[in-house]
């Protein structure tokens, strides 16, 4: 049991609410990675509504002042002013909580964003149980909605060295991408100079009776899981997906063909995001391989402490492994 | 760099006898379809003609000419005007504007930016003046001093977005933004279903400094949008009191203002009449 559960502290503010055991971590890597780019990249602005010291962005506000407009609690005009903005040859990155850029501003993101493939980045915070503040701030549904959207793009990042990566390639990227924020001290778990390149999948650990088929934070644990069950006897692979639009159908494919079956892991309902498109993607290539899903409930969740939560939904190490030891 | 100043002197007699051409135009194009939304087009077409044909900075020849003023037509369904006035301007031919409303037209009942001219996608109501808000401040962080001109209607100011847009354009101080608000009377399921009333006031406590007028008065209209001009850190807003169908008997007394769709022989008497009203003036 954590400490923050033996005290019975709601870490729904709080810090490491991304974090694993034991790693180093990157204050803010987001807001970092922004305010270095920035520095070349002129063009770039930040936006965001309300929300700037709780999703990262104020390195990027207190390195380039005049770049950055905070718009008050309006997401529709966030997503708007960002519009406006790249019609104007800036390369807007606009935050906010997931909730409210998924749910509140959708027909902005759909319309004024995607529809026009402009060059603005949203920036979407407290995905899945990464807050124990309940549905209203809980982004349990954004990558399922997200996804339909023509020609966004869509990442959900696993650790600060790919925030980092990510924040550059979606900066080089010409149209509207929406990516899933860690925020705080987030956990370094790939090495310094990795390439993440939007629309590939990288394969973290071989293994050959499960593969794991996962994406944002839930990657990590997933090595994490694995490596124990490696212990058990069980050869477990990894492949990460931090790309959920485009979807890199083939590497998806290649995997699951070389593993006994298959597990998919998301920090998001196990409905309408990776396990849909792992399913789906299967189906097409023709693969029979079984699916188990490890996602949240299609319902919505109660506040509570964040490891709490995190721990009944099975989202944690001692999950995944709990899940794939009793898998026949 | 293009210059394209309004000139000191309006013309008003020119830009009332375009404005006669634009709802031509229009008439043209509705009677193509059967249809369209030619009431609010013909309402708004004497603001329409003042900005393009006199208060509009632009090239027709170089329409992503950086410091160019904008116009955002937030009611993309306001179309037929936008394209008439694009056609007079030199933007589109005036030979496409039959096509308007058809199958593979580029002339949409509803606007697409992939048309040239258009600035903005306007059919889901609300999505303009938010953007305008983008714009003006893009403009200011590359220093220009190009203007950004709106245009939403009174229905349109029940999106609650609009006054998201409204706020945070005042809170910019953003001087070189111009709202003009389209009050019609009238919106989908017919006369206005809300009272926005009133109108002026709820742009001047916004912050915005406010003006009210006839927008069926040339004169009116182009001595407003001088005013307009000065840079005093307040965004304008313009309210426009139009007559839905203006210039045209039938269609300002119709009851089915918001789409109007009458037979082809109609169509025929219809711009017979408005000829005959136009000779009469002329």
């Amino acid at each position: 049991m954590s400490r923050a559960m033996e005290a019975g502290r709601t870490l729904a503010m709080g810090e490491n609410e991304a974090a694993g055991g034991g790693r180093k971590s990157v204050d803010a890597p987001f807001g970092k990675a922004l305010a270095r780019i920035g520095q070349q990249r002129q063009n770039i602005v930040g936006l965001t509504a309300d929300l700037g010291k709780y999703t990262d962005i104020h390195p990027f506000r207190d390195a380039h002042p005049d770049r950055f407009f905070n718009v008050g609690m309006a997401e529709q005009n966030l997503v708007a002013a960002a519009a406006g903005l790249a019609r104007t040859g800036k390369q807007p990155f606009a935050t906010t909580y997931g909730v409210f850029a998924s749910r509140r501003a959708f027909d902005f993101v759909a319309i004024a964003l995607a529809h026009s493939n402009l060059h603005v980045k949203i920036i979407a915070g407290l995905p899945g149980l990464t807050t124990g503040y309940g549905g209203t701030h809980q982004a349990i549904e954004d990558l399922a909605l997200m996804r339909m959207i023509p020609g966004l793009t869509i990442i959900d990042p696993m650790d600060a060295t790919e925030i980092d990566a990510a924040t550059v390639a979606m900066s080089d990227h010409q149209g509207p991408v929406y990516m899933r924020l860690l925020r705080g001290a987030v956990p370094v778990v790939l090495e310094p100079g990795y390439k993440f390149e939007i629309g590939k999948a990288l394969k973290l650990r071989d293994g050959k009776d499960v593969g794991i088929i996962s994406t944002g934070f839930m990657s990590e644990r997933a090595i994490d899981a694995a490596a124990v069950l490696e212990k058990r006897g069980i050869s477990v692979g990894v492949l990460h997906v931090p790309t959920i639009k485009p979807f890199d159908a083939e590497a998806v494919a290649e995997f699951a063909a070389s593993v006994g079956q298959v597990v998919t892991a998301e920090n998001h309902v196990a409905v309408g995001g990776l396990a849909s498109l792992v399913v789906e993607t299967l189906f097409d290539a023709g693969i029979s391989t079984k699916v188990t899903r490890i996602g949240l409930p299609d319902r919505y969740i109660e506040c509570g402490a964040v490891p709490t939560l995190q721990q009944k939904y099975g989202l944690t190490v001692e999950a995944v492994v709990a899940t794939i030891g009793a898998l026949k | 760099m293009t210059r394209n100043s309004p000139p000191a002197e309006a013309d008003i007699a020119a830009l009332k006898a375009r404005a006669t051409v634009l709802r031509r135009h229009m008439l043209t194009m509705a009677r193509g379809q059967g249809a369209g939304y030619i009431g609010q087009g013909l309402g708004i077409a004497d603001a329409l003609t003042a900005l393009y044909f006199h208060e509009l900075r632009y090239d027709p020849d170089n329409l992503g000419w950086a410091d160019r003023d904008r116009f955002l037509l937030s009611t993309g369904h306001y179309s037929i005007a936008l394209w008439a006035a694009l056609a007079e301007a030199g933007i589109i031919p005036v030979a496409e504007l039959v096509t308007y409303g058809a199958d593979n037209s580029r002339l949409e009942m509803s606007t697409l930016d992939t048309t040239p001219g258009v600035e903005l996608i306007g059919g889901s109501l609300g999505h303009g003046l938010g953007q305008g808000v983008g714009q003006a401040l893009g403009l200011r962080l590359d220093r220009s001093d190009a203007r950004v001109f709106v245009e939403l209607s009174d229905g349109e100011m029940q999106e609650g977005s609009t006054w998201e847009a409204a706020m945070s354009a005042s809170h910019f101080r953003l001087d070189g933004l111009v709202a003009l608000v389209d009050c019609n009377g009238i919106q989908a399921d017919g006369p206005v279903v809300l009272d926005m009333e009133p109108v002026a006031d709820k742009w001047r406590s916004f912050g915005w400094e406010t003006f009210e007028i006839d927008g069926n008065d040339m004169d009116a209209v182009v001595a407003t949008l001088a005013t307009a001009r000065q840079r005093n850190g307040k965004p304008k807003a313009i309210v426009l009191r139009t007559l839905p169908g203006k210039g045209v008997r039938r269609i300002e007394e119709s009851e089915k203002s918001h789409f109007f769709r009458v037979d082809v022989g109609q169509w025929d008497s219809i711009i017979d009449e408005f000829e005959q009203s136009v000779g009469a003036r002329s």
